[in-house]
């Protein structure tokens, strides 16, 4: 066995894994609070990284767009809790998810119809010069050499930028004020508005941060496979990861990210033959999550039902 | 006399269009007065207390007739935010502890109207001292607490927004009978610092002891009110709800007479 070569793979898995968990973090975040399954994640992060595109390609630089399309997304999230999540308040959870599948095909054809239906291509190394993004094409080709193990500078890159956001978010949540009322509404609705925790404003952060997280999972997955409808199909990706970690946690949306991960990379590479050729990275993930299904629906980290004896 | 804190006229709540919950329920809370409120399952005591603190709504339900004062101000359409600001806060009915935040983060939400971070200290300071039960397990998570913990916790909760009106949806349930007396003698000393409570009680014996006033609600409808003490001397209250007949066995149809009396003031 080629132990070189097995690291390699489990670090490659490890860093596509944080990448998955970004997205699942956005899942998690609007489930938690608000019991909603949001559909419309995928076009969020299509939206968000073809704004930011769209900006760069006039010529606005870097920070500038980042900071517009920020801005823009958190609007965004208000703009939804406002006239899709509020008039729906109290009615049945199935309304509500119908209702953000409204959302996904509304944000298809808007951001189409604003923007363009093109493929673009991203080239954050084109504005980023901080020396680890060396000029594109950067990943697969440049690599460090340490420890005779070769890993993609942009893929250290981009796990660098996942776990200081997901730290951020663990902090938030923790330790604000905010961020307190957050998991107060997770917890139980009824509750958090008997004691004065505004729900609507609550749901307005949700969706206003899960607007942001969509941006900056969007560009760095738009970076890899481009920003065109494809990055929708990205994002189903992050399906089976939380239903491994559990839909109602965020530590859970990280393992269940790296678990899929270094998952897939390790199937692909190691039990190929026995499921019969290549690409079983493709369909691999959605098996693992089945295989959770029947064992342990709630997930790795779902909410146990706390009950008293 | 003192002054109204709370006056509820004559309201009638509907559920979903269609379900009639209360059909004309009046009541007064005076400032600084303990008042309960007394009836059976599903008579109207935790939907009048929801009405009075706005969250009927969350359960699709609706003020279709009368109104709701709070100091002389109408409050049936002020959301449950501005109504905590205000000082109405309602404890629900079983709790409702957020079951997976510790017990001092559980407190902690009831201040998030609050602006100044340093009098939330305060406030948990002086929570901590009413329930010093729930002080030695801050750290724990709440889901994980006992009955009686919880109840605290979640009359704690409610104390952090320094109220001058707290309603208390069934305090005594699933509860100990000392703890149950715990309970109210922490009612009574806040009322002593000037809160004033409106208490949904199954318990009529413990909630009319406490109370100033007391009401008797059934099937959605006030059916008596007047002292707490004269309520307790009644011998039909005594039967019906105190489960303390005054002469052996009396027929039943002899004991519900104010049934058949019209309520003075409907």
């Amino acid at each position: 066995m080629d132990w070189v070569y097995l690291i390699e793979v489990l670090v490659g898995g490890l860093m596509s894994g944080v990448m998955y968990s970004l997205v699942a973090i956005g899942f998690v975040l609007i489930y938690k609070s608000s019991g909603i399954f949001n559909f419309a994640q995928g076009t969020m992060l299509l939206f968000a990284s073809l704004t930011f595109v769209k900006m760069t390609e006039n010529g606005i630089d870097f920070w500038t767009s980042l900071f517009i399309a920020a801005g823009i997304m958190v609007i965004f999230g208000i703009a939804t809790e406002r006239y899709v999540i509020r008039p729906l308040a109290n009615q049945d959870l199935l309304a509500l998810f119908m209702a953000t599948v409204g959302l996904a095909t509304f944000q298809e054809g808007f951001s189409q119809f604003v923007w363009d239906s093109d493929v673009h291509g991203l080239q954050m190394s084109k504005f980023l010069d901080i020396g680890l993004l060396d000029p594109a094409p950067i990943f697969m080709s440049d690599h460090i050499p340490w420890l005779d193990i070769l890993i993609p500078k942009f893929d250290i890159f981009a796990s660098l930028v996942a776990g200081s956001l997901i730290v951020v978010l663990a902090f938030f949540f923790q330790k604000t004020k905010t961020g307190l009322s957050l998991r107060a509404v997770s917890d139980d609705h009824m509750a958090a508005m008997a004691v004065g925790i505004p729900l609507q404003t609550v749901w307005a952060v949700v969706w206003a941060v899960t607007g942001v997280i969509a941006l900056v999972a969007g560009l760095l997955w738009a970076e890899r496979v481009s920003v065109s409808f494809t990055l929708i199909e990205a994002v189903m990706k992050a399906l089976p990861v939380i239903l491994i970690g559990g839909l109602t946690s965020i530590p859970g949306a990280i393992v269940g990210g790296l678990v899929i991960g270094v998952g897939e990379k390790l199937g692909e590479i190691y039990l190929a033959d026995v499921f019969g050729g290549q690409g079983i990275e493709l369909w691999f993930a959605y098996f693992m999550a089945l295989i959770f299904l029947i064992f342990r629906p709630q997930g790795m980290f779902g909410e146990k039902l706390i009950e008293r004896v | 006399m003192s002054k109204s804190l709370l006056k509820v006229n004559n309201i009638e709540v509907v559920y979903n269009h269609v379900i009639l919950a209360l059909r004309g329920v009046t009541l007064d809370v005076e400032e600084g007065k303990v008042v309960s409120l007394l009836g059976a399952n599903g008579s109207g005591k935790t939907t009048t207390l929801k009405a009075c603190s706005n969250l009927l709504h969350a359960e699709r339900g609706a003020i279709t007739k009368g109104s709701i004062e709070y100091n002389e101000n109408d409050i049936s359409k002020t959301d449950a935010y501005n109504l905590v600001k205000d000082g109405v806060v309602q404890v629900l009915e079983g709790r409702h502890c957020f079951s997976h935040l510790t017990v001092e983060e559980n407190i902690m939400t009831g201040s998030f109207i609050r602006e100044n971070p340093k009098e939330a200290k305060q406030d948990l300071e002086r929570v901590y001292d009413h329930f010093e039960r729930i002080r030695i397990r801050k750290k724990s998570l709440a889901g994980f607490t006992s009955g009686g913990e919880q109840q605290m916790i979640a009359m704690g909760r409610a104390l952090m927004s320094r109220p001058k009106l707290i309603l208390l949806d069934e305090p005594s349930m699933g509860l100990a009978p000392q703890l149950v007396e715990e309970i109210f003698a922490i009612v009574k000393n806040l009322n002593k610092e000037g809160v004033s409570f409106l208490i949904a009680e199954q318990n009529a014996m413990v909630a009319l002891k406490y109370a100033d006033d007391g009401y008797i609600i059934e099937n959605g409808r006030v059916i008596l009110k007047g002292k707490a003490k004269e309520l307790l001397e009644r011998p039909d209250v005594k039967e019906m709800y105190l489960g303390v007949g005054a002469e052996g066995k009396t027929s039943f149809r002899d004991i519900k007479y104010y049934h058949r009396r019209k309520p003075s003031f409907s």
